[in-house]
């Protein structure tokens, strides 16, 4: 690639010609403040916050898409510059919902924060704006009274996630971020993956909340509430109080779901366990029978739904498994509460996902009763005053808080295929597979593997982001691509990074992968762990031969009975 | 088609239609115009009038037939009959049956029905003021062409163009002509064509378009519209030299949804274009090969801008987005395009014809050519005008526009659009061409010319374009969107008499953001009326801040003995707020008043004062 010199601030920056003025920027250690940019998802510039000044140019450039060239002379922080941005924010808060003190970004928001650094005048006002939410999803809130416009969620919806469920619409002043035909947000075609309320820099897209629902749960001295936690929550929620990315924090946030009123804590992973012998006992006999391959994934529900939405004549392509998470209710509601003697009617399973589509996977469901997103687990435990940096370690509860290595790294993308590799590939051989599969990780969002297990040629596919699943589908419907086994997460990453997990400052993604972060948490505890195969966790094994077996019962409560 | 073919084509066509070039004809062709504008004045029903009118006389050497548009609408339907070239305005059936009886059965010129029945002397199109200074180049010709006949295209050396340029020239020799010529853009921005061409022809991607932008959307404004009303085959003509020169096989007609008669016109011209092979695979025997497809916007303003227009085109948000890169790299669905508007298109097959050479020397400068302006507002004759660049404003508005009317003084003229400025009486000896514009705060936009008297308030001026911007502000910057709301709000306040100061001072800094700011054309150029009403009047700003409180409007009271009580302005008073007995003098309620003058222009009798 070929370098250009420029000078920016009076520092002389070498800079690859590709980059643009705010990538250039930042390597002479200047960062222009933006509001709209997101890196690979937004470079519109609409927000015009990171304008700078180009000598020989009459009018201000915004940096995030504005090329270098060589030679070219550029003031980030000139009085012209700054006086230009600061309008720029004067203006936006002139037609935002100024209600910060309850808002669900307050301090996260990214509106708020320049305002503070630009010192701006929040009185300069178009009249008092009006909260104009949309309850409607079981998912997501809306606020477009606090939307400023920056167009983050639109391309994201429609870019990454190939969704398309929201968009801009009308003109003018009166332009808004809307669904089709001013739908509420539950009958469009969104599937309520979060990665939009990610990415809003404002409090303008949040998810809804379930956090009263399960404190209700818990001022009822009938009920048995249990917790039960998906593998990608314990290398995040650390983040929401000063942990690095990717610290694992399994122990603290056992102790803090004990100390804010469960009743027991559990782990999903066991459910992710019991999904891959399911799964994995699936694959194998798909490929026997050589039917309706590629079997597909089934634990994301916003892959379900997007595939529903769009490739319908595909569902029955999907594995038939309940997600990890709906297992383990399940079983929680069936085997936990015969073998206590509980009314299943009192038991309470609230599961704490990376994930906001969870929260509509669960509606008119019985296996599991609420979902808390990471973010909402994080302010449970603040709310009960909880000092979670100085918490003592606790494991999950028992019977079901064992897990395998390959029940942990269901929270990255990959780790569902991994997880299954690990097993089939110890069915097929007699138990002696491998157990790292690295060819499956650090999927960019579409790899595709061709493995030989025994004798048999799998072709797999790894799939992260929904724009890539189309991709991907679009392909199998033309028969261009032939797979086995077709592995999707509907965000970025897999769930590392799923819509429910903590705010990261946008600013910093320039310089590292948040999804790879996290990820890095869970491959390194599943090295440490002592089984790393589903198969070799004794308490699913257990509860396979003391209960499901006898019972005829893990069809029933492990799998969906799909219409066909 | 080959060129032998060609010329058998026209001079077939020339044979049957001599009676409108040749003075001597034995026959008599009554032609009306047939454009939108004087359509919709019942040129129809008019044509159908002529028509039972000849049946019922038993004359059969006279045909009725339609042409292009002449301009001057406000006078429509406008008819001409040739040989002669009777020019007649305001035709009515009931005229219709006159002009067969006095004209064409007894050889008399209707005089009722000329341009000015007291100058019997103007008859002809030739005779009148308002063509007198006109220089055609993009309209040439419409006076003779039925729009929906192809064959009168070619008659008048219709697609001799084309063929000149994909058989004699190379598509390099076709730039170096159209840069030679000067030609710029007449869509508003002003950039030569050729460069924008020759920058295209350089890319070496397979595929390359060719787009015209015919989403003329500026208030007031339909030149674009009648030319492909009028001559929709000069639009297809020039597209296809722009294709051959830049080396694109497919082009396109962003043509706005609003102008249903141009679109059906240019369909059948393209269906016809292509049955007689000036369109579709070796034309004209050789390898280059085009085709043309119209594409009808929704009505954006926005999508006349031209990312925002490819976007549109691609079935996307008419949003504008940064540039670079530009069309010339990346247009539509990402191949490198050629967006020209349709009075730049226009001017291509005459310069083909007659070279680049020629074309320079009209005009002034830089400007070079004609422009085409529509000329309305507080001037006499309203219409569309094409000119030399490098005419003065006064030439135009007193010369061709005939000046104020009402006895009233000249004020200032609105140009270039939404994005344009007012400029005041001193600049009226200003030529108009793009750098003399741009140097006092205006530009040529798509060539409105908005008359404005003493009565007018410039603020209320500038107040109605900053209305309009905001409704067509696409939303996607903040500047644009947000600043130009709070512009409006600025205005408002001090129309209100709420205003202070600091107010003014504010308005011209925000202005001065929201230009340097906004991401595209429409952005930066919004606070124009503002800006050059601010510059140019701002004692009026500064009125209301002073009389705040005081009525802004002026106010009319009826001179008693004057007054002959026939009701005449209380009937068209549109707030009925003057009130009287019929034949006893009548009085106007001043707290009611809008002060619209509505009613002075009413009185017949003098009777009604400005106070």
């Amino acid at each position: 690639m070929s370098k250009v010199n420029l000078i920016i601030d009076g520092i002389e920056v070498v800079a690859d010609s590709s980059d643009t003025i705010l990538e250039a920027a930042k390597k002479a250690g200047i960062e222009i403040p933006t509001l709209c940019y997101l890196k690979d998802v937004c470079q519109d510039g609409a927000c015009r916050v990171c304008v700078v000044e180009v000598k020989g140019k009459a009018n201000l450039v915004t940096s995030c898409n504005n090329k270098v060239a060589e030679g070219m002379i550029v003031e980030t922080n000139n009085n012209r510059v700054m006086k230009a941005r600061k309008t720029n924010i004067e203006l936006v808060l002139s037609n935002h919902n100024k209600k910060c003190l309850t808002c669900g970004k307050n301090l996260k928001c990214k509106l708020q924060k320049l305002s503070y650094e630009f010192g701006c005048d929040e009185t300069k006002t178009g009249g008092e704006v009006e909260s104009k939410l949309d309850l409607s999803s079981p998912c997501i809130v809306r606020d477009n009274s606090k939307c400023v416009l920056c167009g983050r969620c639109v391309n994201m919806c429609k870019n990454i996630q190939a969704t398309s469920a929201i968009a801009k619409q009308y003109r003018g002043y009166s332009t808004i971020v809307g669904c089709q035909f001013d739908k509420p947000v539950e009958e469009s075609t969104c599937v309520g993956c979060g990665q939009c309320v990610l990415v809003c820099p404002t409090g303008a897209l949040l998810e809804t909340s379930n956090i009263s629902k399960v404190t209700n749960f818990m001022n009822d001295p009938e009920n048995i509430v249990i917790a039960q936690v998906a593998p990608a929550v314990r290398v995040a929620l650390g983040e929401e109080f000063g942990y690095q990315m990717g610290d694992f924090v399994e122990g603290k946030m056992v102790t803090a779901l004990k100390r804010c009123g469960f009743n027991k804590v559990f782990d999903v992973n066991v459910g992710a366990d019991l999904t891959v012998l399911e799964e994995s006992a699936e694959l194998i006999d798909r490929l026997t029978k050589g039917e309706k391959l590629p079997l597909f994934t089934s634990c994301c529900p916003a892959w379900k739904k997007y595939l529903s939405i769009h490739y319908p004549e595909y569902v029955s392509h999907l594995s038939s498994c309940k997600s990890p998470n709906e297992m383990l209710g399940a079983v929680i509601k069936n085997y936990y509460a015969k073998v206590n003697d509980i009314d299943p009617a009192k038991i309470k399973v609230v599961a704490v996902m990376p994930c906001t589509a969870k929260k509509h996977e669960i509606v008119g469901n019985e296996d599991v009763d609420a979902v808390l997103t990471t973010r909402e687990l994080a302010a449970l435990i603040k709310m009960k005053n909880i000092n979670f940096n100085m918490l003592p370690d606790s494991a999950f509860d028992n019977p079901l808080g064992n897990y395998s290595g390959a029940a942990l790294i269901f929270g990255v993308t990959g780790g569902v295929t991994e997880a299954a590799l690990r097993t089939v590939a110890d069915k097929l051989t007699d138990g002696k597979g491998a157990v790292d599969f690295k060819t499956v990780r650090q999927s960019n969002g579409l790899k595709e593997i061709k493995l030989t297990v025994s004798d048999k040629n799998l072709s797999i596919c790894v799939v992260n982001g929904l724009k890539n699943a189309e991709t991907v589908l679009e392909q199998i419907v033309k028969g261009k691509k032939h797979y086995d086994f077709v592995e999707v997460m509907a965000c970025p990453g897999g769930c590392v990074n799923g819509g429910g997990q903590p705010f990261v400052d946008y600013t910093k993604t320039d310089y590292y992968d948040v999804a790879k972060l996290r990820a890095r948490g869970l491959y390194k505890h599943d090295q440490k762990l002592e089984s790393r195969k589903s198969h070799q966790n004794t308490q699913v094994m257990d509860l396979y031969e003391n209960f499901l077996v006898p019972n005829g019962l893990h069809k029933k409560l492990l799998h969906h009975h799909h219409e066909e | 088609m080959t060129y032998k073919e060609l010329v058998e084509l026209r001079e077939a066509r020339l044979k049957e239609i001599d009676v409108r070039f040749n003075k001597n004809s034995p026959n008599k062709e009554i032609m009306v115009c047939s454009s939108t504008g004087c359509k919709s004045n019942h040129g129809d029903a008019v044509i159908k009038a002529f028509e039972q009118a000849l049946k019922q006389n038993n004359i059969t050497n006279v045909t009725v037939g339609r042409t292009g548009c002449f301009g001057l609408c406000a006078l429509g339907p406008i008819v001409i009959v040739y040989p002669e070239g009777t020019f007649y305005c305001r035709v009515t059936e009931e005229a219709a049956k006159e002009i067969v009886e006095t004209h064409i059965k007894n050889g008399q010129v209707a005089t009722k029905y000329l341009y000015d029945p007291e100058v019997p002397t103007q008859t002809t199109k030739a005779d009148i003021d308002f063509y007198k200074k006109q220089h055609f180049i993009a309209r040439k010709d419409s006076e003779y062409i039925n729009p929906e006949n192809i064959l009168d295209y070619v008659a008048l050396f219709g697609y001799t163009a084309l063929y000149k340029a994909v058989t004699e020239m190379t598509p390099q020799g076709v730039i170096d002509e159209v840069k030679l010529s000067g030609l710029r853009g007449r869509g508003g921005a002003g950039f030569t064509t050729g460069v924008k061409w020759e920058l295209t022809a350089k890319e070496t991607a397979k595929q390359k378009y060719v787009v015209c932008n015919a989403d003329e959307g500026d208030p007031g404004a339909f030149m674009d519209r009648s030319i492909v009303e009028s001559d929709p085959h000069k639009l297809i003509e020039a597209m296809a030299i722009a294709a051959y020169a830049v080396g694109a096989s497919k082009g396109y007609v962003y043509l706005r949804a609003e102008y249903p008669l141009a679109g059906q016109r240019l369909e059948k011209a393209i269906k016809d274009a292509k049955k007689y092979g000036f369109l579709g695979k070796n034309i004209f025997g050789t390898d280059f090969s085009f085709d043309l497809t119209i594409k009808f916007g929704a009505g954006a303003f926005v999508c006349g801008e031209e990312t925002a227009l490819m976007h549109s085109l691609e079935g996307k948000r008419g949003e504008p987005r940064n540039r670079p890169p530009y069309p010339a790299q990346s247009g539509v669905f990402k191949c490198p395009t050629v967006l020209n508007n349709v009075e730049t298109y226009a001017n291509i097959t005459e310069i083909i014809k007659n070279g680049g050479e020629w074309y320079k020397q009209i005009g002034m400068g830089k400007s070079t050519g004609t422009k085409v302006f529509a000329l309305s507002g507080k001037v006499r004759h309203t219409g569309l005008i094409e000119l030399p660049m490098g005419t003065t404003l006064r030439e135009i508005i007193f010369d061709i526009g005939g000046g104020v009317p009402n006895g009233k003084k000249f004020k200032a003229v609105q140009i270039g659009g939404p994005s344009g400025a007012c400029l005041p009486e001193d600049k009226l000896d200003l030529p108009v061409t793009y750098d003399d514009l741009s140097a006092n705060g205006a530009m040529m936009g798509s060539g409105g010319l908005i008359v404005l008297d003493e009565d007018s308030s410039m603020v209320e001026v500038a107040k109605f374009f900053l209305e309009f911007i905001c409704d067509e502000s696409c939303g996607k910057c903040t500047p644009c969107r947000i600043g130009n709301k709070r512009l409006l709000e600025l205005l408002n306040k001090l129309l209100d008499g709420k205003g202070t100061m600091e107010d003014i001072d504010e308005l011209e800094a925000l202005s001065h953001f929201i230009k340097e700011n906004s991401l595209c054309g429409l952005g930066q150029t919004s606070p124009n009326p503002v800006l050059s009403t601010l510059r140019y009047f701002r004692n009026e700003y500064e009125d209301l801040v002073k009389n705040a409180g005081k009525p802004k409007t002026p106010k009319y009271r009826i001179n008693k003995e004057k007054c002959i009580g026939c009701s005449a302005c209380s009937r068209a008073c549109p707030v009925k707020c003057i009130n009287g007995e019929i034949r006893s003098p009548f009085e106007i309620d001043e707290e009611k008043c809008i002060g619209c003058g509505t009613c002075q222009r009413t009185c017949k009798f003098n009777a009604i004062e400005k106070v």
